[in-house]
């Protein structure tokens, strides 16, 4: 794939006896939005944090910016963040001393300027002095977010990123990835199970299945290939096994 | 700026930037700062009663009044020392934010950097407090030992900074349900440390067990200075070569357990 930010090759990962990610392939383009969907155990959050250098692969390569992540992960991470609901942040610091931390680990200038942006943008502003053990799961969310955030960065990793927040602050956010994305260019890998998020987020959907891949397409493609009215709909077919029914193979999928 | 420089000064940068973070939990947390001086002090009290209960019933501790505080005192400077590294890797544990800190461009040797600024500024204040409570209380200085003590104090700290690294990579690997090691495990090494009296107690061949930590020879050196006012040099020598192959054993095991933990998936799922 040209320009392709992140290339995976017959990436997997096992844990003793089970095997969490089997040979999975894929490209993801520079400048897009793409999911990774699947059900509980697919395989999303161990493909996510072998991406991340997190977890090491029991086999296979990652590429990422062209460099291999193995090797020269140092120089990667600056250009990339990560946010998930299930890695926390410092519960005694305040919502402002734990970005603070935070941007002085990414060696990153005018860090009050710039954590005040944020703080507007994602409307932290009224929890800023606040402990974030003290908040809300959903407030949580947002200044994970911010973190990630905070390095601008080239590549964004999120793992269920509207996760415990309510529909309003949900599709607020959505709304701030997806202008976040268009003014700076980044590509995002997201991890999810709200089908509505990745119909309206992302313009390139990889679907896993027991650590494999079953199929891969825009979610236009997808709906016209199952049939569906939209992703929800798609996802029971898969998580039911009914892709077989439409002739995928399982690991022919992937760009 | 050469690349080299560079790198150099980022990595300090984020080395400040986890102590930055372990000071702002210690600022907001009078119980943390409590912690760090109420063992030190018990025990020098203790020591302290026992020492003018023993000054007049023990020839050997009358030779040396200061003995069993000094002994005590730079007792809980290898003891805080390895909390220190210990305890501070463990916040990161219990707070669910070392796969944050990971997927930042923190490398685990800067991690380790910050592990040891935060246990010396823990054990100075801890045994420090305590220190200066001693002088009040029991009208004894352990900085009467004048510059010996600076070389008691490196070594000490640098021997459980090395324990702590094992502590900490032990549970990283194995998840909290390991995490009572960091309380007790330097523990095992006091009886053979000569904490509280000379080497040449224990049986012949614990004896050269002994002599494989540096904590002996501190304390054998504390006690020529306090006894025999001479500065042990060659006791010195020992416990620095000695600590040069403790030090560099701790990273390496840290090193190793984290990358047996990046293996196994413990930075994304922390846990018992």
């Amino acid at each position: 794939m040209p320009n392709s930010v992140i290339t995976v090759e017959r990436l997997s990962k096992r844990f003793g006896d089970v095997t969490a990610v089997d040979e999975v392939s894929f490209s993801i383009a520079q400048g897009s939005t793409a999911a990774l969907l699947g059900g509980n155990g697919a395989g999303k959050t161990t493909t996510l944090a072998m991406l991340l250098g997190l977890l090491l692969p029991s086999r296979g390569r990652i590429s990422i910016f062209g460099e291999d992540m193995l090797r020269h992960r140092y120089r990667v991470l600056p250009r990339m963040n990560f946010s998930s609901p299930y890695i926390d942040l410092p519960h005694r610091l305040t919502v402002r001393e734990n970005l603070t931390v935070y941007s002085r680990l990414y060696g990153l200038p005018h860090i009050k300027p710039r954590l005040a942006r944020l703080a507007h943008e994602l409307d932290l502003e009224g929890i800023f002095n606040r402990t974030y053990g003290q908040l809300s799961s959903g407030q949580r969310t947002r200044v994970a977010l911010a973190k990630a955030l905070l390095n601008q960065p080239e590549l964004l990793l999120l793992d269920e990123p509207t996760a415990s927040l309510d529909p309003d602050s949900a599709d607020y956010v959505r709304g701030y990835l997806e202008t976040y994305q268009a003014g700076s260019g980044a590509t995002i890998l997201l991890a999810s199970h709200n089908m509505s998020e990745v119909e309206r987020l992302c313009d390139d959907v990889i679907i896993l299945r027991a650590g494999k891949i079953v199929d891969r397409g825009t979610p236009r493609s997808l709906l016209d290939r199952y049939g569906r009215q939209n992703m929800e709909e798609v996802f029971i077919d898969i998580a039911r096994e009914r892709y077989l029914e439409f002739g995928v193979e399982p690991r022919k999928v992937a760009k | 700026m050469s690349g080299y420089l560079a790198r150099t000064i980022g990595s300090f940068r984020r080395i400040a930037a986890i102590v930055l973070r372990h000071v702002y939990l210690l600022r907001r947390s009078w119980p943390r700062i409590l912690e760090l001086m109420y063992w030190p002090t018990v025990q020098m009290i203790l020591w302290g009663f026992i020492t003018l209960f023993f000054v007049n019933h023990s020839s050997w501790v009358a030779q040396a009044a200061g003995i069993l505080i000094s002994a005590v005192l730079l007792w809980d400077v290898l003891f805080r020392g390895q909390l220190g590294v210990s305890v501070i890797f463990m916040e990161e544990m219990w707070s669910r934010n070392l796969g944050q800190l990971f997927v930042s461009p923190l490398r685990p040797i800067e991690l380790i950097g910050a592990l040891f600024t935060m246990s010396l500024i823990r054990t100075i204040i801890g045994v420090g407090g305590a220190s200066l409570i001693a002088i009040g209380l029991f009208h004894y200085s352990i900085y009467d030992l004048g510059l010996p003590l600076i070389a008691f104090f490196v070594n000490l700290i640098v021997m459980g900074w090395s324990i702590g690294l094992i502590v900490s990579g032990t549970i990283l690997r194995y998840g909290l349900g390991a995490e009572s090691l960091a309380w007790i495990a330097i523990f095992a090494l006091q009886p053979i440390s000569g904490v509280y009296y000379p080497i040449d107690v224990l049986p012949p061949w614990l004896q050269h067990v002994a002599f494989m930590l540096p904590s002996s020879h501190v304390f054998e050196g504390m006690r020529a200075v306090l006894i025999d006012q001479t500065f042990r040099v060659d006791l010195l020598v020992n416990a620095l070569v000695l600590n040069v192959f403790f030090l560099g054993g701790g990273i390496v095991a840290f090193l190793l357990f984290f990358r047996a933990a990046r293996v196994g998936g413990q930075l994304v799922q922390v846990g018992e």
